[in-house]
């Protein structure tokens, strides 16, 4: 049964001409990493705005455990492709920042932000400040605050797409061992076609005028990862190269029937 | 592989490290040498009796004076009653204006009612200088302390409301979407995200509305008062005791400096991130 439900789903932005995306419809279960990938104007960092609640659908309903989704909500952990972070506070208290607006404890949600930063490979990071912080370990104290406030589901949006190419494989690598951990539902949306295909438990691929799903493929090379594969193992795996190509070419395909 | 073991990335970051550390020790000591250079032109023209005194006292009579005034005073009262006095008008007028305005403009850039409502009124009385309006204050409110306190309120108001405003509406938005999908209530979101976030605006604002409120102040008080560092000036004047007034002006310029420097240390200590790639 899924855990957050998407039916019929259409958005427009007031004033434009057509709508962003349209008839969209996907589930999302637990233990599924789901990521949404398409090229820019393809609508989805509009469609992970809807299911965050920051914008509201024009069309169709979005559910999260049988609830219909309303606003933004602590249910829905977000990771941002900017870190967001508050740099008026260190480390710590940033990843405790849900958990403060919850009004837990000083200590407690301290106990809570030093596991979550452990998770990250961030231990020992307390009280740094947040422009003391690379770009990735940025992005890690992001994922150790979307996951501290225990959210239903995980959102990212294109978390890593401001990182260099080297800090991106790592990063991929941390979220696959934290999602396994964890046990969180993620849905991921990205522009990188080798990230979608590693990460995805489930892929949707997205084209644009106006955003639709033209592929949804099932795919098991994070869980592979998970397993204990290497992932310079499992990236140049044929089959993976052969999803790849499979992928890249719908995506040009779509391309050449938009233009 | 050889390409790692150029030696470009090490050399890179010295010429950054040694520029300008030469350049702000330097300009330090230019700007120290320009005012001893100052200092020393003044002690020259009166020594050598080109102005006469009543023009321009010698450094060593305004030093004399102020030793004086200090200790024994001035038209009743010592230097540092005309001190405290006038401090304590801007301290007073400083205080109200930062409990009000920055709440009026955290409502100017958050609401849009709001700001329907009050833009006009500040943006109206803004370019007015203070000294234009202040007989009107004085009519109303007679050339007790409150006249000046409020003089020097409304000066500082406006540059304080203005730039809270202009932080509140340069909130990045990604933090308040973040904050959001944390669970923050608009209320959290004022008290966590917006506020410090408009904070290194808000403290540009105060050291603005001082150096404006500071200049107020002491013009007025040149203009209606019985007591502060600007009637001193303007009834030492009157009498051409231009010692004192040399001292007043030299005492006026360093509270000025003093309070401009004080805010940039503020500043420095409360908004460490502002500046910071973040």
């Amino acid at each position: 049964m899924a855990l957050l439900q998407l039916e019929r789903i259409s958005a427009q932005y007031p004033g434009a001409p057509t709508p962003v995306l349209a008839d969209i419809s996907l589930e999302l279960g637990p233990r599924q990493l789901l990521v949404a990938l398409g090229p820019s104007g393809s609508g989805k960092t509009s469609l992970l705005n809807l299911i965050a609640g920051f914008v509201e659908p024009s069309a169709g309903r979005i559910t999260l455990d049988g609830a219909v989704v309303k606003g933004p909500s602590a249910e829905r952990g977000v990771v941002f492709q900017d870190d967001a972070l508050l740099p008026w506070q260190d480390v710590l208290a940033n990843v405790g920042f849900g958990l403060e607006l919850a009004g837990v404890a000083k200590a407690q949600r301290e106990v809570r932000a030093r596991e979550m930063l452990a998770l990250v490979d961030l231990a020992g990071f307390d009280n740094r400040r947040i422009w003391q912080l690379s770009g990735g370990q940025k992005q890690r104290v992001g994922l150790a605050r979307a996951l501290a406030a225990d959210p239903r589901v995980l959102l990212m949006d294109e978390p890593f797409g401001a990182l260099d190419a080297f800090t991106r494989e790592q990063m991929q690598e941390l979220l696959l061992q934290v999602w396994r951990r964890t046990a969180k539902p993620v849905f991921l949306i990205t522009h990188d076609i080798e990230e979608a295909v590693f990460l995805a438990t489930d892929l949707i691929l997205l084209a644009p005028n106006p955003g639709h799903i033209v592929e949804r493929l099932h795919l098991d090379f994070g869980q592979r990862y998970a397993a204990g594969e290497s992932a310079r193992a499992i990236k140049s795996d044929p089959r993976f190269i052969e999803t790849r190509e499979h992928v890249l070419g719908k995506v040009f395909s779509q391309r050449q029937v938009s233009v | 592989m050889s390409s790692y073991e150029l030696p470009v990335t090490t050399s890179q970051p010295a010429p950054h490290r040694v520029i300008p550390l030469r350049r702000s020790l330097s300009t330090r000591w230019i700007s120290v040498l320009t005012l001893f250079v100052l200092l020393a032109a003044w002690w020259a023209v009166t020594a050598s009796g080109m102005i006469e005194p009543l023009f321009l006292p010698p450094p060593s009579a305004v030093l004399q004076k102020g030793w004086l005034l200090a200790t024994s005073g001035y038209m009743d009262s010592t230097l540092w009653q005309h001190l405290a006095a006038s401090l304590r008008r801007i301290e007073l007028g400083l205080g109200f204006a930062v409990l009000t305005a920055v709440p009026v403009g955290i409502a100017i850039g958050a609401n849009r009612i709001a700001r329907g409502i009050l833009d006009p009124v500040i943006e109206f009385y803004r370019p007015i200088p203070p000294l234009a309006y202040l007989p009107l204050i004085v009519i109303w409110c007679g050339i007790g302390e409150l006249s000046k306190v409020l003089l020097i309120y409304l000066a500082i108001f406006a540059p304080i409301a203005i730039a809270t405003a202009t932080g509140v509406r340069t909130v990045d938005p990604a933090k308040l979407r973040a904050a959001q999908s944390l669970g923050a209530s608009r209320a959290q979101l004022i008290r966590h995200v917006i506020l410090p976030s408009a904070l290194p605006d808000i403290l540009t604002g105060v050291r603005i509305g001082l150096g404006v409120g500071w200049s107020t102040l002491v013009a007025a008080e040149l203009i209606a008062a019985t007591s502060g560092l600007g009637f001193m000036v303007q009834s030492a004047a009157q009498f051409l005791v231009t010692d004192v007034v040399v001292l007043g002006i030299l005492v006026i310029a360093l509270i000025a400096f003093a309070m401009e420097m004080g805010l940039r240390a503020l500043q420095r200590k409360w908004v460490p991130w502002h500046g910071q790639a973040h």
